[in-house]
């Protein structure tokens, strides 16, 4: 019993690796040298695995606005993916009136800030303490309300955006890889490595770290913890914003749908990472776009089953479900601790 | 005699069910019908949420299983349409238990991201096997109804499963599901088996769901399409329960007019348009009464009676 509980405290000093961290390791390891090993067999599966892996970090973009919002608020925001959509619909609105790519790409990121944050203030305070039931259903109602409008303000009929990285491709090794790809992992990331540095190395991001741990001790040493949990619902919705201009150019059109797929596969993947750790829901995106992909793609037998792309949704129900029996605390999450 | 007044109202609403068709137009029967079926979907969900404790954002998934069995037992058997709905309600009870299997281990927010991520899935389902469940063109029963009818058969299901809801939540059954929602611990110390309940409770609630998913079906002309079960209808009728607040005929019967008829009335604001119209208002309505009425229209109906006795 009293050494349980020691090494248990050794595992958390990271004296000791503990059993689970093992199996993780492993798992990552293992999924690394198939992919390896995959993309050295065939161009194809390369090919497949770079798509993946882009259309992956938009996931995991939008898996990490969820993180974020439920680390702070311990809220799933419903209504995360038709956020990002609307701000697409606002980033088509700005390019229309004129602006170049990447100044309507900076004025819809601002625009999401502002828009996350005041959303917070608004509608989500009032309900942040009662029960799971009561904020849920705010946030759902928030994305009957968001499409409603984009619905009414665009209509439901397909737009074209132009695509910020054009039709190009490079060659490597024989494989194709689209300009877009790389662009999409490149925006996706330079986003994240600032919103990271800015909760890492800034006292804004310490306040907020703070007041998502311990609203109490936070608020007694003399932190905002409102404006603070605000702020980070602003992030969120900035960094939805990134996820949907970078998922639409993937797509074709832009329509109101664009989204309500990618929710769930970004709840897949910030469950499969931890629904507590941002490094988790990347991570869970990566793993969880290549599968989809290579599903897309190769369209596997499983017994009498042909997954195909029909099939992605219910097969990201189906990730859900098992992370959630097997390890609900995800790849990188802590285990909850209940307390009677 | 403690529960006259709740009798009488009862009654009260029985009787004017009964009467309605003979006094307003089709179309109005049509709309009273469809809040009859959001009655049955918002029954059962409140007997999950409202009774245990648990959420689920995944019960257009069962009513799209209940519709689609009306719909082929209808096209391939011709079967009679009431016994479909018998066979839906027996199957999303199944279904239903299944389900709840894996939610014994999950609870609050993770439970609602499973269900809603179901809900998402099981539209996609007759895609995949399109020859068997027709695709996105949909199923098509071999026999059409009209307006009344399916407003009799909501109402009259409606006033059973009610009863049912009654007979199963005054008791031993329903004692156990309020013990689990205000504490599994307490529950389980106290003897309550969890798994047994929680699972019951989902079984009996997704049958709900599939009688409520058969109607639907038969409402619009025996058409069972999977853009009609698409994800916004799973979120109506956790909003009708959420209206609701918890178990009073009031509450429910105001939780499914709001579900069933505001889109409808709301088709027609001035502004906006009649065909956005309905999501803005709608979405718009459901942030303000969460807002405004936290226990919803039962919690309302209680502060009210305790400032008439007052």
């Amino acid at each position: 019993m009293v050494d349980a509980a020691t090494s248990r405290l050794e595992g958390l000093r990271g004296g000791a690796i503990d059993p689970g961290t093992a199996t993780v390791v492993l798992f990552l390891l293992g999924a690394a040298i198939f992919l390896l090993i995959g993309c050295l067999q065939s161009k194809n599966f390369a090919q497949l695995t770079i798509e993946g892996l882009a259309l992956g970090s938009v996931y995991g973009s939008l898996a990490l606005a969820l993180v974020l919002v439920y680390r702070a608020t311990h809220v799933i925001n419903f209504a995360q993916g038709e956020l990002a959509m609307l701000t697409t619909y606002i980033a088509y609105e700005l390019m229309l009136k004129g602006l170049s790519y990447w100044t309507a790409f900076a004025a819809t990121l601002a625009i999401a800030f502002v828009l996350g944050t005041v959303l917070q203030v608004t509608i989500i305070r009032p309900v942040q303490h009662r029960s799971v039931i009561a904020t849920v259903i705010v946030t759902v109602g928030l994305f009957i309300l968001i499409d409603g409008i984009v619905n009414w303000i665009w209509g439901g009929d397909f737009k074209f955006m132009k695509s910020p990285f054009g039709n190009g491709s490079f060659e490597v090794g024989g494989v194709k890889i689209l300009h877009l790809y790389v662009g999409m992992v490149i925006v996706v990331f330079a986003s994240v490595v600032l919103v990271w540095a800015l909760f890492r190395f800034t006292k804004l991001g310490l306040g907020m770290r703070a007041a998502a741990l311990r609203p109490a001790a936070a608020s007694l040493v003399g932190v905002r913890v409102d404006s603070m949990l605000a702020i980070g619902w602003g992030l969120a919705a900035l960094l939805g914003a990134v996820a949907g201009l970078m998922a639409e150019p993937t797509q074709i059109f832009l329509s109101p749908g664009l989204m309500q797929p990618i929710l769930v596969y970004a709840f897949a993947a910030a469950v499969l990472g931890g629904l507590e750790s941002p490094a988790g829901a990347l991570i869970g995106g990566l793993l969880i776009g290549v599968a989809l992909t290579l599903i897309a793609g190769y369209k596997p037998h499983i017994g009498p089953i042909t997954i195909t792309s029909e099939l992605q949704l219910p097969f990201s129900f189906v990730v859900l479900l098992v992370v959630l029996l097997i390890k609900p605390s995800g790849l990188f999450g802590r285990r909850e601790v209940r307390r009677v | 005699m403690k529960n006259l007044p709740a009798l009488g109202s009862l009654l009260v609403v029985a009787g004017v069910l009964s009467a309605l068709p003979f006094l307003i137009s089709d179309y109005n029967v049509s709309l009273v019908a469809q809040v009859g079926i959001f009655f049955i979907a918002v029954l059962g969900l409140n007997i999950l949420t409202g009774y245990t404790g648990q959420i689920s954002i995944g019960h257009g998934a069962f009513m799209a299983i209940g519709g689609y069995t009306t719909a082929v037992l209808s096209r391939d058997h011709h079967t009679n349409l009431v016994v479909t709905m018998v066979v839906a309600f027996a199957l999303c009870f199944v279904v239903g238990l299944i389900v709840g299997l894996p939610a014994l281990r999950l609870s609050g927010v993770y439970l609602a991201l499973v269900t809603f991520a179901l809900a998402v899935s099981i539209p996609q389902i007759p895609l995949q096997y399109s020859t068997f469940l027709g695709g996105s063109g949909g199923v098509q029963s071999a026999k059409t109804v009209s307006n009344l009818w399916i407003y009799g058969a909501a109402w009259t299901a409606s006033a059973i499963l009610f009863v049912l809801a009654w007979l199963i939540l005054r008791g031993r059954i329903g004692r156990a599901f309020r013990a689990v929602r205000d504490s599994e611990i307490a529950a389980v110390a106290s003897g309550v088996e969890l798994p047994v309940y929680k699972t019951l409770a989902f079984g009996i609630s997704a049958a709900y769901a599939g009688v409520a998913g058969s109607l639907f079906v038969l409402a619009t002309n025996g058409f069972a399409q999977p853009s009609e079960f698409d994800v916004f209808l799973s979120l109506e009728i956790l909003i009708g329960a959420a209206i609701a607040g918890l178990g009073s005929l009031w509450g429910i019967l105001a939780g499914a007019a709001f579900v069933g008829l505001l889109p409808q009335i709301s088709t027609s604001v001035p502004v906006i348009g009649a065909e956005h119209g309905r999501d803005v208002v709608f979405g718009a309505a459901v942030i303000l009464v969460m807002l405004l009425l936290p226990d919803g229209f039962a919690g309302l109906l209680g502060r009210i009676r305790r400032l008439a006795r007052a």
